[in-house]
């Protein structure tokens, strides 16, 4: 609202007012769901998860070791060769700290998000993950290493959380 | 100006399920085989642009455009998607290459129908949320309505409807391609449970996974990629209005439009003498007879006429869906045109093995988009 106008006349609209049907609204909630299969690339990775492993795939014209997998290099636009495991750490690429949950409200502990390379695919292939036991964000740097904290094995069930995220790792 | 041609296709047959592969799998298996077809063109290099057709709600995604570049060979590249249907992805790709600015288009489209646990709950939600959707049912009553008004306005009767769907499943029989190939007879139809009057079940087509991909090239190159050059001579595309309580249920005006739309472009006149034959949109039986009769294939009233004489079977002098149609190949979601599209083009090469036509030269392939959609594509080509 501007200096010289303190109050517009008429009446301000509130989201209860929507809420409690006084502003003519449609409503409708729709029957959405999905059973993807998860295919021939997709469901090493998923195993892999279970077994507490990250899968990933190898070209072998222009050597790249995928990850996540896939069934065809999209470079080279052929098959895959190969699915291997990669080790479960790395380094930090690109991080963020997410004050703001999906529904815009404030997160009282900041998520903090990040995109590591995973050690033994190619530069510049990994996971977008979380990162945890980390005090205080500003200790996080580009090109930290981390290594993945996965569930209890009888608790995964083939899926990214699987890991529960990556905490900061010394290599010895 | 310019001439486009079909110098590649890739399909990779239909099927009721495919828990085998993911959609990006069989995207680039058809892909594969369609950039093999069209001379084995690396797709990294020679090809100048891409076009997907695809709906976010059929595959589960915000933005599905954004999944699409790595299958297709595509990364890095020009890439678009076009929501509607694969004969109308056909039309851009083929404006594309007219603008002079593009040799090299490859389309895309595939349907994985099987991945949707709720598919005509999504159909459902196509639906006007205030006038429609709050009364329920399942959305398939429209085509109910729309083939009892088709009957009512032009005296083709339900044993003709019936007659599509027989003919149809028994030339599936015939396609390596298709899902739903069977030899069942009229009283197979009749007897098959009333699902929305006046169709029974089996007047209304099945869905099935399948993916398909075409490269087309301007006339400097075609030659080179392909010995056998399918032209595109006409391409249209038209929607009649969404509202239910005020679009024409008799006749399919969207089929009407876009077919004078390629017609014109082709310079044909009187479509009944000019096309050998033609793929029609029977994602419903009674659809074939009244696209048919849209596209001034035959009369008003008389499409009935010819299924009864065997005008329309692939012995006949205009044969129609000599792949199976939908009701053979199955319903693939947006692919369900680009099949019709496929087989005109495998017809006019000579490939189609036992089901091959002889001396076609111009065939058309048209396409719905389905429930609840009045919008449609056709598409006019020859080999010569």
């Amino acid at each position: 609202m501007s200096e010289k106008i303190k109050h517009f006349p008429g009446e301000e609209l509130s989201g209860r007012d929507i809420r409690e049907g006084k502003i003519p609204c449609i409503k409708h909630r729709p029957n959405v769901k999905y059973l993807w299969s998860a295919g021939i690339a997709m469901s090493r990775f998923v195993e892999g998860m279970k077994e507490g492993k990250i899968i990933g795939s190898k070209c072998v014209k222009c050597k790249r070791i995928m990850v996540p997998p896939r069934a065809f290099c999209e470079e080279c636009f052929r098959p895959v060769d190969e699915y291997a495991p990669v080790k479960d750490t790395g380094t930090i690429n690109t991080y963020s700290v997410s004050y703001v949950a999906g529904d815009a409200s404030r997160i009282k502990e900041p998520i903090l998000v990040a995109v590591i390379d995973i050690d033994g695919a190619s530069k510049g292939m990994g996971i977008l993950h979380l990162l945890g036991e980390i005090s205080d964000w500003k200790q996080i740097k580009f090109g930290m290493k981390v290594k993945a904290v996965w569930k209890p094995s009888e608790e995964r069930e083939g899926s990214i959380t699987d890991i529960k995220y990556f905490k900061p790792f010394e290599e010895v | 100006m310019t001439d486009v041609a079909i110098v590649g296709v890739g399909c990779t047959g239909f099927k009721s399920v495919s828990p085998e592969v993911s959609y990006k799998e069989l995207m680039f298996e058809a892909a594969t085989r369609a950039y093999q077809d069209a001379g084995n063109i690396n797709p990294r290099k020679d090809i100048d642009a891409f076009i997907s057709v695809a709906e976010d709600y059929w595959e589960g995604f915000s933005i599905f455009d954004e999944f699409v570049p790595d299958q297709l060979g595509a990364v890095l590249r020009q890439l678009f998607t076009v929501s509607g249907d694969s004969i109308i992805g056909l039309g851009n790709a083929h404006m594309l290459i007219k603008t002079g600015h593009f040799d090299v288009v490859a389309v895309e489209s595939h349907g994985k129908p099987s991945d949707i646990l709720t598919l005509y709950d999504i159909v459902s939600f196509a639906m006007d949320p205030v006038f429609n959707r709050p009364l329920g049912g399942h959305p398939f009553y429209l085509a109910g309505l729309e083939m009892n008004r088709f009957l009512f306005e032009t005296g083709n009767t339900k044993e003709d409807c019936a007659m599509v769907a027989v003919k149809n499943r028994d030339n599936a029989l015939r396609n390596p391609y298709a899902a739903y190939g069977a030899r069942i007879d009229l009283n197979d139809v009749f007897c098959s449970s009333p699902h929305f009057y006046p169709l029974n079940k089996f007047d209304i087509s099945q869905p099935a996974d399948g993916g398909i991909v075409i490269v087309l090239a301007s006339d400097e190159v075609a030659s080179d990629l392909n010995d056998c050059p399918i032209w595109i001579r006409g391409v249209g595309w038209a929607s009649e209005t969404p509202s239910l309580e005020s679009r024409c249920f008799g006749e399919a005006v969207y089929a009407q439009l876009s077919a004078e739309m390629a017609y014109k472009e082709a310079k044909i006149t009187s479509p009944s003498r000019e096309i050998d034959f033609a793929e029609v949109d029977d994602l419903f039986s009674y659809k074939e007879l009244q696209h048919m009769e849209a596209m001034r294939l035959c009369e008003v009233g008389e499409a009935g006429r010819l299924i009864a004489e065997g005008v329309t079977g692939i012995d006949g002098d205009l044969p129609i869906n000599t792949s199976g149609g939908n009701l053979g190949m199955g319903w693939a979601l947006e692919a369900s045109g680009m099949q019709r599209l496929l087989e005109v083009v495998i017809q006019l090469r000579g490939d189609a093995g036992e089901r091959q036509l002889a001396d076609v030269e111009v065939g058309l392939a048209q396409s719905w988009r389905g429930i609840p959609t009045a919008t449609g594509g056709t598409a006019v080509l020859s080999n010569c």
